[in-house]
């Protein structure tokens, strides 16, 4: 595995208003490695993670301070393409929300975004992301046919392929088996790690299970005191944290003593 | 419980025998309408000019009026009723502003119609000069149901889900991509409800356009927007109060066009609705 570093986090913070929700955090994530955010309910993982393509822009009086970089690049300074970093930094979400159009259509929005493409590279790309994301064989004679009327799992399935058909390098997940069954969660996982040869996965999970199963690196959050921030605990090879973790209150939490 | 049972029965059959009032009244406009209506109703009633000092012949100048100032309604109304709930729902942030112009659609609503026609007059006749023309009468009428248009539509904006947004924003689609792609598309029945039923009502309004565009009568038809029409709300209050002896039936058979017009659109969004939700399950 590479070491090289695709996003920096340097002296991070996020604010809501007046309110500041997480706090110095300083962090570099590895390429093509699954990097696992972890921490109790509302300690602002979900935050954290869109800070990396930008999703925190659509709330109304947030500030970030401090640095992250994306190959390098700032990403909050004022010259930076909000589309095309989101481009770049895909996103699948808690619930799947695949448009309520065809699936092909639903594959197609991404690419159609972007360029022009003739029917047959657009084709090409369809099939190409839906195989990519484990999902070909069972949707390929309805591709057609509402996205909505597929099962829950599949529907996530369609969403991952969605994203792999604008050609990220970087892919935020945020708890995207939370709302399936214990199969199509299998599935799920299964296919993020498949995914790590080519794509810098970023997941927050609060099922520690999974993080250790299938994560590389993994983040540990906390709010230690009410009306403080989050600050980052602990941040190292997901071995580590969960055999031997160098802070009592990761250990605290990783042993369910909390959270 | 035999006394609980009876104050439910009661209030039961109250409130079913208060909606049938409502009923009674609707259904007892609409026959009568129809039966003292359709014995006017023939191919001369609708395509001829009106004869005899309006006592006899059709009133297809009337039927044309109304239909030329329902379509300049129609274009004058619809983009900027759908832009701006655009904007309120989607672009604005909310503050103060966003409020105080909330506040004054919902007011503006609530001005009387005839107020609309006499500031159609002083606006749109006299200061801009478009004199009593197609052209003042559509604007005039735009206005009025401006309200209904930019709630229903923004009503409808409400209802798609923001996990849509967030989906097409995430893959690196611009807010206007997203507005025309997924957002659109999605609240289109909604709206077209909400359209159809405030330009019902302008198709039927009077005091706008007493004083913007109808003509008493017009022995040469419309040839450009800036031609004055009749129009059949306008027509009708005419044969009811300034044509002395007009024959009933005339009259009756005028309403009961107005009627059948304002139904032919609102069947006419009904199905643009149908399909656009249709197309939304099936695909």
């Amino acid at each position: 595995m590479s070491n090289n570093i695709k996003i920096k986090v340097k002296n991070y913070g996020f604010y809501y208003g007046k309110i500041k929700v997480l706090s110095d955090i300083t962090m570099d994530i590895e390429q093509n490695t699954i990097t696992a955010i972890i921490g109790p309910s509302g300690c602002g993982k979900s935050t954290f993670i869109r800070t990396f393509n930008r999703m925190n822009d659509l709330i109304a009086n947030s500030k970030v301070t401090g640095e992250v970089s994306v190959d390098g690049i700032n990403i909050y300074k004022n010259n930076v393409d909000v589309v095309e970093l989101r481009k770049k930094v895909g996103m699948v979400f808690q619930r799947p929300n695949p448009f309520p159009k065809t699936i092909y259509d639903n594959i197609a929005y991404g690419p159609r975004l972007h360029a022009r493409y003739s029917k047959q590279k657009l084709e090409h790309i369809v099939e190409d992301s839906l195989k990519k994301a484990a999902l070909w064989d069972e949707v390929k004679n309805k591709l057609h046919t509402n996205a909505l009327e597929l099962s829950g799992g599949q529907q996530q399935r369609l969403c991952i392929a969605r994203v792999l058909a604008v050609n990220s390098e970087i892919i935020l997940m945020d708890e995207p088996a939370s709302s399936l069954d214990p199969i199509s969660t299998q599935k799920i996982e299964d296919l993020i790690d498949e995914l790590k040869e080519n794509y810098t996965i970023i997941i927050v999970t609060h099922n520690m299970q999974q993080a250790a199963r299938i994560s590389q690196k993994t983040a540990f959050l906390l709010t230690e005191k009410i009306d403080e921030p989050a600050r980052l605990i602990e941040y190292d090879d997901t071995n580590k944290i969960f055999t031997n973790p160098g802070d009592k209150r990761t250990e605290n939490y990783i042993t369910g003593r909390f959270g | 419980m035999k006394r609980k049972n009876l104050i439910q029965k009661f209030w039961n059959y109250l409130l079913l025998f208060i909606t049938l009032i409502v009923v009674v009244f609707v259904l007892g406009i609409i026959i009568y309408l129809i039966v003292k209506g359709l014995p006017a109703l023939s191919w001369e009633f609708i395509t001829q000019k009106p004869e005899a000092g309006m006592r006899g012949g059709g009133i297809f100048p009337a039927i044309l009026g109304t239909l030329y100032l329902i379509i300049g309604t129609i274009i004058f109304s619809l983009p900027v009723g759908i832009f701006a709930a655009l904007y309120l729902n989607e672009y604005a942030s909310k503050n103060r502003l966003t409020r105080i112009i909330r506040l004054s659609i919902v007011n503006v609503s609530g001005v009387p119609s005839v107020v609309f026609g006499l500031f159609g007059l002083g606006f749109f006749v006299i200061l801009l000069k478009f004199g009593k023309s197609i052209l003042a009468g559509s604007l005039t009428l735009a206005l009025l149901i401006l309200p209904v248009i930019i709630t229903a539509s923004e009503e409808a904006l409400k209802t798609v889900p923001d996990s849509y947004r967030q989906a097409s924003l995430a893959l690196g689609a611009t807010k206007w991509q997203t507005v025309i792609k997924v957002i659109l598309p999605q609240a289109l029945p909604g709206i077209v409800t909400g359209s159809v039923i405030g330009i019902g009502r302008a198709a039927g309004e009077t005091a706008p356009i007493i004083f913007t565009v109808a003509a008493f009568s017009q022995p040469n038809l419309p040839n450009s927007v800036f031609s004055q029409v009749m129009a059949l709300p306008y027509h009708l209050y005419v044969l009811a109060t300034q044509v002395p002896n007009a024959p009933e039936n005339i009259q009756w058979g005028t309403a009961l066009v107005l009627l059948l017009l304002v139904l032919f659109f609102t069947i006419a969004g009904t199905v643009i609705r149908t399909r656009a939700r249709l197309r939304k399950v099936n695909l």
